[in-house]
């Protein structure tokens, strides 16, 4: 599967019969395989932006191109993962996974390939049958990821993901995450408010300014792949980037 | 269900109440049972009676083969009714629920049929449609139309639009859209709907037989309170309230175990 660039092209979204500006003039650009973390201070308009990028909002003005085709719906080669897990409660664990191959039309015999590799990718062996509710809420997201990557999307959107997890929880999420990401290599935006996720995940950090939202700066994170959470954790550099980030933020959110 | 009331429950159990709560009722139904009984035969009113009487009149009724044959018609009545109410309801809530058109074209008149008492309609109805099986047929489905056609809509409605969201963001087609999502996520509300409707189901078939006067259990019960007999008279009164209880639990059993991850119970 070819890797895929995305170009965010002056793209503006207000809500409320435009007397709410979420978005304005936005431009960003995520190389091929590239993972970038979108980070903002609450509101500004980071999941708006991902919704635009997923076809499922249209902006006002600008556009967005995904390989260079203009995004004006939902796509096949493109799968997100959202903060409230969006599982369906009445589903298995196999057929929430089943899912996105299905509604793609995909034949049966596809999906009995496909599922159980991703439901061992992500650690479910022995959940198949289990409902989500059954699960805790790490096991629930691990369901979602596995969900998006088995459409086996060139982007993959995430909202947010771990938000709703608990911090250890979380932590064990992002290694998991940087371990499939080493395997299954996406483009992937990655929306987090949580500046030691984004440091952590990211090749390139985009920070952006409070509501109307754009992109304000954008920090290269050079730590060398695989990530391991602990040594990055420690390394001067990490704090010298939290620090800088979280100032730059700081201005944003203080509206300074 | 016997699980979901046990986990319920289990809080009262750790603050130290060690007798089971099904003990306790069975026990209070026990108590109540035979404080009528005694009273009863103290009493000795002719157009009073008590529990022993009532089972003997029940085998009685039963022998005679009075009780099924009045029973048969009810059930026929009820389940014609309530057949069509789930026909007409589920349908046209679904309908109203994804139309703004028909929701607004439709909405004045069941408002206006929902807040009238059903039972007032019972002489007109009896004027157009007579009174045999037709009659009491259309007025159980007025009884039951209502709570199925707006637990349906509800249920439509109440589709989590975050999960509408996650399946546009798959491509999801408007059928699939259906299959997956707004049907299994309404199947919940539109059972509590059919279990509410058995309960007014009740209610209209036994009003209906009483107006009519010709055949079912409502018959028996005022043929046997015209004739004073008090004990014959409570066993159709027994076995609608185990009608009713019987096919209330029926549906919450269904509701939970296709719903499990629901766990209150919908729709009152």
């Amino acid at each position: 599967m070819p890797a895929a660039k995305i170009v965010i092209d002056n793209v503006s979204k207000s809500f409320q019969q435009g007397t709410m500006s979420a978005l304005a003039s936005c431009s960003l650009e995520v190389h091929p395989n590239e993972f970038l973390c979108l980070i903002g201070p609450s509101g500004c308009g980071k999941t708006t932006l991902l919704r635009i990028i997923d076809g499922l909002v249209a902006a006002d003005a600008g556009r967005v191109l995904i390989a260079g085709a203009k995004v004006s719906a939902p796509r096949h080669d493109v799968a997100m993962v959202f903060q409230h897990f969006g599982l369906f409660p009445w589903k298995t664990v196999y057929d929430n996974i089943a899912y996105g191959l299905r509604v793609h039309g995909r034949p049966e015999g596809d999906v009995r390939v496909s599922v159980p590799q991703y439901i061992e990718l992500v650690g479910l062996r022995g959940f198949e049958h289990s409902y989500p509710y059954q699960l805790s809420g790490g096991m629930q997201q691990r369901v979602g990821l596995a969900r998006a990557l088995a459409v086996d999307p060139t982007v993959l959107l995430m909202d947010e993901p771990f938000g709703s997890l608990d911090a250890q929880t979380r932590e064990l999420m992002q290694e998991e995450l940087l371990r499939l990401w080493r395997i299954q290599r996406k483009t992937l935006v990655f929306v987090t408010h949580s500046i030691d996720e984004a440091i952590l995940l990211g090749d390139r950090v985009a920070l952006m300014s409070r509501r109307p939202g754009s992109v304000k700066e954008i920090i290269v994170v050079e730590f060398p792949r695989p990530r391991d959470p602990e040594a990055v954790r420690s390394s001067p550099r990490y704090h010298e980037l939290r620090h800088y980030i979280w100032d730059r933020l700081r201005a944003e959110v203080g509206g300074g | 269900m016997k699980g979901s009331v046990a986990i319920e429950r289990s809080p009262a159990h750790a603050r130290g109440a060690p007798v089971p709560p099904a003990v306790i009722r069975a026990a209070s139904v026990l108590v109540g049972l035979i404080a009528w009984e005694v009273y009863g035969r103290v009493l000795n009113l002719s157009i009073f009676t008590y529990p022993s009487k009532i089972g003997a009149a029940f085998v009685a009724v039963v022998k005679s083969g009075e009780l099924q044959f009045y029973l048969g018609s009810s059930i026929v009545v009820l389940s014609l009714g309530l057949l069509l109410a789930i026909l007409v309801g589920i349908p046209l809530g679904v309908l109203i629920a994804r139309r703004a058109t028909v929701e607004y074209a439709i909405d004045p008149y069941i408002n206006a049929l929902y807040a009238t008492p059903t039972v007032a309609l019972i002489p007109v109805i009896v004027l157009w449609l007579g009174f045999q099986t037709k009659a009491k047929v259309f007025l159980v489905f007025l009884f039951c139309v209502f709570p199925i056609l707006i637990n349906t809509y509800q249920g439509v409605k109440n589709t989590d639009r975050r999960l509408v969201e996650v399946a546009r963001s798959f491509c999801s087609r408007e059928w699939s859209l259906w299959r997956d999502l707004i049907l299994p996520s309404s199947v919940p509300f539109i059972l509590a709907g059919i279990r509410l409707a058995i309960g007014r189901g009740l209610v209209g078939m036994v009003v209906a037989e009483f107006y009519t006067s010709i055949s079912g259990l409502g018959y028996m019960i005022v043929q046997y309170a015209n004739t004073f007999r008090t004990d014959r008279l409570f066993v159709p009164i027994v076995v609608l309230m185990v009608m009713g209880v019987g096919l209330t639990s029926l549906l919450r059993n269904l509701e939970n175990r296709i719903a499990p991850w629901l766990k209150t119970t919908l729709g009152e």
